[in-house]
């Protein structure tokens, strides 16, 4: 079984993506969630891929057609205790006048420039909250204006104001939403409405939490769970694309908390989602060796005035075979391409569609 | 990562040292009235699964386990199973306790990767728990033990979220990642790839709690279903049949745990060629501390209460070869790839002399069978020869 597509030529053997060239790794990707970060570089025709190995993280400079150029490798901040530090995330924040890296470990959050080459910002994770059953992490960034958020093991996000240059970054507020250890972020730019969401918090339980950032973040919705932890969380025209343990897509309207669409897409814990927001396309990667590709769109009901429905749509689906993925993003704003990494490979997989 | 790893990681690959040992003591199963002093029999089987088993579940080495802690290196932890391996009469060459130890490695990545939710771990556990309860059914006071540590492991992973097991999934791949040896029991069955990768398959049962992937529903804003579309999701699933029992007795449904290893399936390890990521590995045993200052108190705390079995005799314990024949346990010595090569930290458990008197005496508690006194003339020039089939 490889892949299978909805949309395309008739003809079967057609296939709508094609795999490229992989681009090789100092070491394999950990078996995290969203363990891998995209940064596009149009201008420069580069794409930045940034990958957790354990106790070290490698950023990739990649030209077209997958030749890789540059690379290097961070590592976690040392602190106390027995073993080396692990990294839970990497991730690029695009900020209104800069690009940030951002990785989070068991220690603490680390903020790099965007090529890794200087670190501006270290924050470590407060012993004095630890909790002898539970182990400190932070996990789940996301960038929103000019904040950075991060999610703790604790549950609190903490929010840190990014000035356009330089290292003074502030911690400028501790969001308390969540009652189990946070899982990832999402966030889109403001939309038209002052009211509309922008940033949308994820938890073990599977609760989200719909945030309007600003000097004082709003909590505005609250999504119950289900038991089932989020992995994963994406945010588009208002919509949360909601990825969780059980395999589940969901799509939530933020504005009232309802569930939209339910998609069982995969057979085991989804690992990342990620978006092409100029061309409503959603990825799904999962621990079942699939990657599905879906299309968003919002209908609205004839003579309705509430808000329009979101729609889902299966567009693409290829399997990466015995790989445990554990991270997957679109490579260019179009959605014709995408990568994926997989536990214990050493290698980033490409595909694309032209 | 999670702090409640350790016990799950220890259990699993203790129950899998166990299995390969009793087969490979099975295979050179003797009769007692046809046995040369030098051979093993199955009286001398019996003798060395007990004292292993009865030293892994010494209760208070049990109860400091369960206290939450982060995961100890693998160096740390092949120290353990070295002791493990020696506390009875047996003993391993380094060459057939590096083999053990690959093995026991590979079994449990294994169970771990192809787990189907992260709880199962736990299913795993019980399951290796239950085979080893069967290999000590004439014995009461193992039962106890083995029961009594089921109790506990029930009373503290009973209660953890379906977050926390994934975070204890995530950690143990951590452990396992990069271990690429091939395993010909896995080869055979083609559930591991030439490469050493393990074979993830897109068809049967899903987990239980999932949903068959395909489906696709949509919602009103009442809270309507309004449409329905399938797609096609790429695997050949099912719905999974039932839940297994998470009790201290029960059909635990799940296959991985069990017993993979018969008499009449010879296992080997290669370990050539299939490391391709040295630089993950070579930083592990080439840190100039080998092992960090907490890591050598929990050892030292374990292992004081290890001590307890001195056999009698001025050549104690019989050499058990994992190998064929000698000259393969010496040739797989020389050739083993440097990035492989598990050091092993000779530790003093006898530092704290007081903490040590005090597990002495409680390991004293526990029934220990008459010691059979072993004549000088066996030595420890053993050979087991296993029967090629």
């Amino acid at each position: 079984m490889v892949a299978a597509d909805s949309e395309g030529p008739s003809d079967p053997g057609v296939r709508m993506f094609r795999r490229q060239r992989s681009i090789p790794l100092r070491g394999s990707a950990a078996a995290l969630s969203n363990n891998l970060s995209v940064l596009q570089l149009p201008v420069c025709n580069l794409t930045h891929f940034g990958v957790v190995h354990g106790p070290s993280a490698q950023l990739l400079s990649v030209a077209p057609e997958g030749v890789p150029l540059a690379q290097r490798q961070l590592h976690a901040k040392e602190g106390a205790g027995v073993s080396s530090p692990l990294i839970t995330q990497v991730h690029w924040c695009a900020l209104p006048f800069r690009v940030l890296l951002v990785l989070t470990s068991h220690r603490g959050i680390q903020m790099y420039e965007s090529d890794g080459s200087v670190m501006v910002y270290w924050h470590a994770l407060d012993s004095r909250d630890a909790s002898p059953v539970q182990a400190m992490f932070a996990r789940g960034i996301a960038s929103c204006g000019h904040f950075i958020c991060v999610g703790m093991w604790s549950g609190r996000v903490l929010v840190f104001d990014i000035p356009a240059k330089g290292p003074n970054i502030v911690l400028s507020e501790e969001l308390a939403g969540h009652p189990t250890s946070v899982t990832d972020i999402a966030s889109e730019p403001a939309q038209e409405q002052d009211c509309m969401a922008d940033v949308v918090t994820a938890d073990d339980s599977g609760l989200l939490c719909v945030w309007r950032s600003g000097p004082e973040f709003k909590l505005l919705t609250r999504i119950p769970g289900f038991g089932v932890p989020c992995t994963s969380v994406q945010l588009w025209k208002g919509i949360a694309a909601v990825g969780y343990g059980n395999g589940q897509v969901r799509l939530y309207e933020t504005s009232t908390g309802a569930l939209h669409v339910q998609i069982n897409a995969h057979a085991r814990a989804i690992c990342a989602l990620d978006l092409a927001p100029e061309v409503g396309k959603l990825l799904s990667a999962a621990e079942d060796t699939f990657v599905h590709i879906w299309k968003l769109s919002k209908r609205t009901e004839s003579g309705c005035t509430e808000p329009s429905l979101p729609q889902v749509e299966h567009c693409h689906g290829e399997c990466v075979p015995d790989t445990q993925v554990c991270g997957a993003r679109f490579c260019d704003p179009s959605g014709s391409s995408f990568a994926v990494t997989g536990y214990d490979l050493a290698e980033i997989l490409t595909f694309s569609s032209e | 990562m999670s702090v409640r790893a350790l016990p799950l990681l220890f259990l699993n690959l203790g129950g899998e040292m166990l299995y390969i040992l009793d087969q490979r003591l099975r295979a050179q199963n003797i009769p007692g009235d046809k046995a040369r002093r030098d051979e093993w029999t199955e009286v001398d089987r019996k003798r060395v699964l007990h004292d292993i088993i009865l030293t892994m579940f010494n209760k208070s080495f049990i109860e400091e386990l369960l206290k939450p802690q982060e995961l100890y290196s693998k160096k740390a932890l092949r120290t353990i199973y070295d002791r493990l391996a020696h506390a009875s009469i047996m003993k391993l060459n380094q060459a057939s306790m590096d083999k053990l130890y690959d093995l026991m490695t590979m079994a449990l990545k294994y169970q771990v990767l192809l787990c189907p939710r992260p709880k199962d771990v736990l299913l795993v556990t019980f399951n290796h728990l239950d085979t080893i309860k069967g290999l000590i059914q004439d014995n009461p006071a193992l039962l106890h033990l083995v029961d009594e540590t089921l109790r506990q492991l029930i009373e503290v992973y009973g209660g953890l979220s379906a977050g926390e097991f994934q975070l204890i999934r995530q950690t143990l791949l951590t452990f396992f990642q990069d271990l690429h040896i091939r395993v010909s029991l896995f080869l055979k069955d083609k559930v591991q790839n030439s490469n050493g990768r393990f074979v993830l398959p897109v068809s049967g049962p899903v987990p239980w709690g999932i949903e068959v992937p395909g489906l696709i529903r949509m919602f009103d804003n009442k809270g309507e279903e309004v449409r329905r579309v399938e797609f096609p999701h790429g695997g050949n699933y099912v719905t999974a049949p039932k839940e297994g029992s998470f009790e201290v007795y029960g059909d635990r449904v799940l296959k991985l745990g069990t017993n993979m290893y018969s008499v009449n399936r010879p296992v080997e390890t290669h370990t050539s060629g299939t490391s391709k990521n040295l630089s993950s590995q070579a930083q592990q045993s080439i840190a100039p501390n080998p092992l960090a200052k907490e890591e050598l108190n929990f050892l030292a705390k374990l292992m004081g209460g290890m001590e307890i079995k001195k056999t009698s005799g001025p050549e104690p314990g019989f050499r058990l070869n994992l190998f064929t024949t000698d000259e393969e346990e010496e040739q797989a010595a020389l050739t083993r790839p440097e990035e492989l090569s598990h050091e092993v930290v000779n530790i003093q458990a006898t530092q704290d002399q007081q903490r040590n008197q005090e597990l002495a005496r409680i390991m004293g508690e526990f029934e220990v069978m008459d010691q059979p006194r072993w004549s000088a003339s066996k030595g420890d020039d053993l050979l087991a020869m296993m029967d090629e089939l």
